[in-house]
């Protein structure tokens, strides 16, 4: 029984820390533009698809996966430059329908240059699954919680201690007086979506070992990404970090005592709670702006 | 003249709220434009700082046209403004506010000039790791000029400083103001106190609906019998 328990709670850390990243890419974009990037999910497929066919292609993993990281940070800033920026003026629902729309499109597109097929990835350290205390751990689960933990350290030195990282803070708080001090709001905005969109892509790179990608992965990682985003409070990184956990935790309980069935449904139950009970999340300071 | 204006127009969506405007403003000079609610002040000097986009007119900074140039670009030429109503970065400390007012500025040039702003405003050193909103309004406005005085301004635009402020901030803030033209600082001052700011000023633009509807030396303005009646409550 604990043996169980322990299982689940590896496989909900794990799953948790890639909806984590994916959070942070919905919780960095909407504080710098306000704007709820559906197409986030995207970028995870990129990620996931695009190391695919660059290793197929004869590149070495690692090259492989750089190239996927591009591609997904060309697609987020193309996003933000080609529909986002001329639709700046939509409001909030305008520009979430925008989103959604390039996510199809995105989505379409990897349908047809890639393919309509399941693959996976080589795990990075193999698949023999070390025993700890009765429960297995994938050695990719701790490759996707180094990563991760990587990623939260970096990204709060960027923003706590480097000027350019207190620049984009301050253009997310008040962009009239960024724009005053010289910064310019819109490369701010364009940057954030193309750490996004390197952030999705990393998540995508990591689960497809496990989790296997296809052209429409993006769709569920990226409500999940967003269920995690909305549980911490959107538009904070450290809530980002706890509602992934929070979604991967419960998500993978369920699915242990309950039934694998309600495993995708539990995230949206907790979405629910979360809004009823808190609604500016664990970790936000204010409600959000109803659609 | 270091700022031209000339002619300058700007609308919102089809409301004109600024008609040929033109004003100049000389290097070392205090000008001030004075005017009620809603005429147009705050409209001027952002268009000044390229928030808004100019659908009439010029405007020339030190003999260069900056009429369709970016808000960044206006700042590394030597434009800062104080905006309207202060807006520091509440969350962030003192410190970060100031060091990202010199944000267009080498990044060497930064400490010493954080040392002069803190010899002005000692309040501010005091406060340097506090968060910006956790300040006094009278804090938070010495901290705004001080954010806009790292950028290194050639002309300083300052946007309603005294507004929301106590009778004895308010004295200190316009102190601040003649502090700052004594070391030679080209000032631009938008008042709704237009006694405060004429006694001060060099020369005076009084706005109407977005239209300059007097002009001349400050002393003159605030001895005309209009400017008495409409803005001085005499």
């Amino acid at each position: 029984m604990a043996g169980d328990l322990l299982q689940f709670l590896f496989a909900g850390i794990t799953v948790g820390a890639i909806y984590a990243l994916i959070a942070l890419g919905f919780s960095l974009v909407y504080s710098a533009s306000h704007v709820i990037n559906f197409a986030q999910g995207e970028f995870v497929m990129l990620g996931g698809m695009g190391t695919v066919f660059a290793a197929a292609a004869g590149l070495p993993l690692p090259i492989a996966a750089l190239a996927a990281l591009v591609l997904a940070v060309l697609a987020a800033m193309g996003l933000e430059r080609l529909a986002i920026h001329p639709a700046r003026d939509a409001g909030l629902t305008g520009l979430v329908i925008v989103t959604i729309g390039a996510s199809i499109l995105i989505r379409g597109l990897a349908g047809i240059v890639f393919d309509r097929n399941f693959h996976t990835l080589p795990a990075l350290s193999g698949d023999a699954p070390l025993l700890v205390a009765g429960a297995t751990l994938h050695p990719q689960a701790l490759w996707i919680l180094a990563a991760t933990l990587l990623v939260a350290l970096a990204l709060w030195l960027f923003f706590a201690r480097s000027l350019t990282g207190k620049a984009m803070l301050a253009a997310a708080v008040d962009p009239l007086a960024a724009e005053l001090a010289g910064i310019d709001p819109r490369r701010v905005v364009l940057w954030t979506f193309a750490l996004a969109g390197g952030l999705g892509a990393l998540a995508g790179f990591l689960v497809t070992p496990l989790a296997q990608t296809h052209f429409q992965i993006g769709v569920l990682l990226g409500l999940k990404g967003f269920a995690a985003a909305i549980v911490g409070g959107l538009g904070s990184a450290p809530g980002a970090m706890a509602g992934g956990l929070v979604i991967g935790l419960v998500e993978q309980l369920t699915a242990g005592y309950l039934s694998s069935a309600y495993k995708d449904a539990v995230a949206f139950v907790v979405i629910v709670l979360v809004l009823l009970l808190r609604p500016s999340g664990l970790f936000g300071t204010r409600a959000i702006e109803r659609v | 003249m270091l700022l031209r204006v000339e002619g300058l127009a700007t609308h919102y969506g089809r409301i004109r709220a600024l008609e040929g405007v033109s004003l100049t403003v000389g290097a070392g000079e205090l000008v001030t434009i004075v005017g009620a609610n809603g005429a147009g002040k705050t409209t001027l000097l952002r268009t000044i700082s390229g928030l808004r986009p100019v659908t009439a007119g010029r405007i020339r900074f030190d003999d260069r046209d900056i009429t369709h140039r970016p808000a960044a670009e206006r700042v590394r030429l030597g434009i800062a403004q104080v905006p309207e109503g202060r807006r520091v970065w509440g969350p962030m400390s003192v410190e970060d506010n100031l060091l990202l007012g010199g944000w267009t500025r080498p990044r060497g040039e930064l400490a010493t000039s954080l040392g002069e702003i803190y010899a002005l405003f000692p309040r501010l050193a005091e406060r340097r790791r506090q968060p910006a909103g956790s300040l006094s309004g009278g804090e938070q406005q010495m901290l705004a000029i001080g954010r806009a005085l790292m950028a290194k301004p050639r002309l300083l635009l300052l946007d309603e400083p005294s507004m929301g402020l106590a009778p004895r901030l308010v004295e200190t803030i316009f102190a601040t103001i003649a502090d700052l033209r004594q070391r030679g600082t080209t000032i631009l001052l938008v008042e709704q106190n237009a006694f405060a700011a004429l006694s001060l000023a060099d020369r005076g633009y009084v706005l109407e609906s977005g239209r300059v509807v007097l002009e001349g030396p400050a002393a003159e303005l605030l001895a005309d019998r209009r400017v008495q009646a409409a803005y001085l409550g005499l």
